[in-house]
């Protein structure tokens, strides 16, 4: 496994900025940046992903420290994760330019969770007062809209600004769904977290217990077995097509195709249906474990095999269908555009970057488990950086994904049934890394483990990392074309403010 | 050309509840416990909500807490089985834990009556409206998979709506976030008492797996007053059905309990 852990300590803030610059100027992408309390002070982690691993940087503000030199001036992808870090920890990123509360507001830094710190608060109420004021004054205003949404969807507060002429600004308010997941995974062991990764993004729950598995694996510098790896990218690529197609049908649901709403919704039942007949859980819940997988799937191969057939032949007809659809495609065309510049800049994850014409994907740059044992040839990136780009690309991928899942079936009919689908992994002082590619791009998993129990554990998803500029590609009415540019970003609210 | 694909290899949609779905009844959406008496002290360490208590009385199982992840079945399959079939919710807490003994059938039946009185006038056609209080997002795909023309609830009349003011029932997810707190009051302000309020899946019910935790309410009951108690991780579209069903007094006599 190529997920090694590197520590490279930093002594000087500044040289570290500047460190981490020049690598992003020579390719690298910026990841994540976390926090961890520790007894020598707050430990903060830049994570980058290189061409082949995702490698770590930590340094320490020693105990007392309040603020620190803001990365984001220099890299711009870090502006939400610097805004996380000071509601988590109460640290300030000296110089960030907007440093408003993002994932819990509070005024008081005593109340703060401060992951990593030893037991944790019993309540903390977010404090709504300490948000920036709505602006009201001539020509402009504020359009507020949330938490609460019309129709079945997660809880989330989009604020519009329209100042005068100026295009209007959206602002994202995530914090109403914040969980305290992070704490809640201390203290927990390795079979209870992979049960609480399935719940932190819950649509992309084989992709999270896959990165949490992966960050226990390469602790214990353990590869699960063959079969496991197969089973495991089974599901992660079925977790996919459900995804994928519940994009399609939001769109087709926007723009008002009531036949097409219907179909790719049935599509996608039927989607969940095969994967609950193959583990029991219509999200492939309980199917990755630490080590391997629990099971084999309960259907046999052939089984398996006329299902996707099925499937497919019911999916591509309509996926051409849609995209030829003129009425619907106008719709998307030019619609939330994400220049690959702004892309890069923000490294921004998944589909949405591959519809930019980035060409990043876990599975092929930093493969686990089956991916680097079958033969595919992933999607070749969009360039067009708009709504029907980020849908093409998700089509392409389902594509993909039958392709994959025939080859692990016809592997999976010739195997001996008797060979182990678990490995022992203990669960070893020290930290891992693990990862996934998650539908909505990649999940990233930082696990600290001290006398066999997780001390701190910091989940990040796609949908964090690209909500992040999501208010950046719109460019024309924002209200008109609000459900195209959300549905074509496919984010969980859940996995943005844990 | 949508219109000719929506007549041709048209879905089948389920004849739910007038018929027997397979699927409905074949899928294990919960686990139940095939021997209350055991005596198996230890056993509550097995499961990771805390769902399992047991004692010298024996072992119960509360499914508001359970979040199938099936330990106590591999580690003690002659006491906890997977119960096949989805219609799972109950009108009173209490029911969803098995095991025990059945419930004070007077408040059963009290709690029944004020139900049905307040449904009286909803026959027909209702509207629901979700409410997503910390959810871990999987549960508003089955909320949403009841559109879609496998389960096509309109044919039962059941209609999701946008605005609070015309919902008859609520459905809340997730395990009350504290940050939804102020939204969910200001919500409830904005609509007459619904008249039903359905909380979905082990988090709205118990806090699931998430919580303790600094940031929730240990499930929904703690906001609002609760009618139907949906369990699951999620709850399945069939489930969410029988829930709704089952608020509206239209599940057929018989089949309303399973235990
Ligand atoms: S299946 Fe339910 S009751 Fe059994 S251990 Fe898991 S959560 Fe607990």
């Amino acid at each position: 496994m190529s997920n090694e852990v590197l520590d490279t300590q930093m002594d000087d803030d500044t040289v570290l900025v500047d460190r981490l610059a020049d690598r992003l100027d020579a390719g690298d992408r910026f990841a994540s940046l976390m926090g961890t309390d520790t007894d020598e002070g707050l430990r903060l982690t830049a994570l980058l992903a290189t061409p082949d691993t995702i490698e770590p940087f930590d340094w320490v503000l020693p105990p007392g420290t309040t603020s620190y030199p803001s990365l984001t001036p220099r890299i711009p992808a870090a502006f939400w994760y610097e805004r996380d870090l000071h509601d988590l920890f109460g640290v300030t990123a000296a110089g960030h330019p907007r440093l408003d509360p993002l994932t819990l507001p509070l005024s008081d830094d005593s109340e703060r969770p401060v992951p990593g710190r030893p037991g944790a608060p019993w309540s903390i109420q977010p404090d709504e007062h300490i948000l920036p004021r709505l602006v009201v004054g001539t020509g402009l205003f504020t359009i507020p809209h949330g938490p609460v949404r019309s129709g079945v969807s997660e809880s989330v507060e989009f604020l519009v600004e329209t100042p005068g002429e100026d295009i209007p600004e959206l602002r994202v308010r995530v914090y109403a769904k914040h969980r305290g997941i992070e704490k809640r995974f201390e203290g927990m062991d390795a079979a209870t977290g992979v049960l609480l990764a399935e719940r932190v993004e819950g649509i992309a729950s084989v992709a999270h217990a896959l990165a949490f598995a992966h960050a226990v694996e390469a602790l214990g510098g353990v590869r699960p077995p063959r079969p496991a790896r197969l089973i495991r990218t089974l599901h992660a690529e079925l977790e996919r097509i459900a995804n994928h197609l519940d994009v399609a049908m939001r769109l087709a649901d926007a723009a008002g195709l009531a036949v097409a709403t219907a179909r790719f919704g049935a599509h996608k039942e039927r989607v969940l249906r095969l994967v609950g007949r193959l583990c029991g859980s219509r999200f492939g819940r309980g199917v990755v474990v630490p080590g391997g997988v629990r099971a084999l799937p309960a259907l046999r191969p052939d089984r398996i095999r006329a299902e996707m057939s099925a499937l497919a032949s019911g999916i591509m007809p309509d996926a051409q269908l849609l995209m030829n659809t003129s009425s619907f495609i106008d719709r998307l065309r030019h619609t939330g555009v994400l220049d690959t510049d702004l892309a890069i800049d923000h490294g921004a994850l998944g589909p949405v970057g591959r519809a930019s014409g980035l060409a990043d994907d876990d599975r092929i740059r930093r493969p686990y488990d089956a991916y680097d044992e079958l033969v595919w040839r992933p999607a070749t990136p969009w360039v067009s950086c708009d709504a029907r780009a980020r849908l093409q690309i998700r089509f392409d991928e389902i594509d993909d994904a039958c392709t994959l899942i025939d080859q692990i079936v016809t592997e999976l009919s010739t195997m001996d049934p008797a060979t182990p689908l678990c490995r022992s992994v203990g669960f070893a002082d020290g930290r891992g890394i693990g990862w996934a590619e998650a539908p909505q791009g990649e999940v990233l998993y930082v696990l600290e483990v001290s006398d066999g129990r997780i001390r701190r554990c910091r989940p990040r998803s796609a949908s964090f990392h690209n909500l992040a500029v999501f208010s950046h590609t719109f460019n024309g009415d924002v209200l008109t074309d609000f459900a195209f540019i959300e549905a074509s970003f496919g984010l969980s609210m859940a996995g943005v403010a844990l | 050309m949508w219109v000719l694909r929506g007549l041709r290899n048209g879905v089948v949609t389920t004849r739910y509840p007038r018929r027997p779905d397979a699927y409905e009844s074949s899928f294990p959406a919960a686990v139940g416990v095939v021997d209350p008496a055991a005596r198996l002290p230890g056993v509550a360490g097995v499961c990771p909500t805390g769902a399992i208590e047991a004692d010298e009385g024996g072992v119960r199982l509360d499914r508001g807490r359970c979040i199938l992840c099936g330990s106590c079945v591999r580690a003690h399959p002659e006491v906890f089985s997977w119960a096949a079939g989805s219609e799972t919710a109950a009108t009173d807490q209490a029911t969803l834990v098995v095991g025990d003994e059945p419930e004070d059938d007077d408040a059963l039946s009290a709690l029944r009556a004020d139900l049905a009185r307040r449904v009286r006038r909803l026959r027909r056609s209702v509207h629901v409206r979700h409410l997503d209080a910390g959810s871990d997002g999987s549960d508003e795909w089955e909320i949403q998979a009841l559109l879609n023309p496998v389960y096509d609830v309109h044919r039962l009349g059941i209609f999701f709506t946008a605005s609070p003011r015309h919902a008859d029932i609520l459905m809340i997810t997730g395990a009350g976030a504290r940050g939804m707190i102020a939204p969910i009051a200001r919500t409830l302000e904005a609509m007459p008492r619904p008249v039903v309020t359905i909380a979905v899946g082990a988090d709205a019910i118990s806090g699931g797996l998430v919580s303790p935790s600094y940031a929730t309410s240990g499930g929904v009951g703690a906001l609002l007053p609760i009618d139907v108690w949906v369990p699951g991780s999620p709850p399945t579209p069939f489930t969410l059905l029988h829930a709704i069903l089952l608020a509206l007094g239209r599940v057929p006599a018989g089949r309303e309990v399973t235990a």
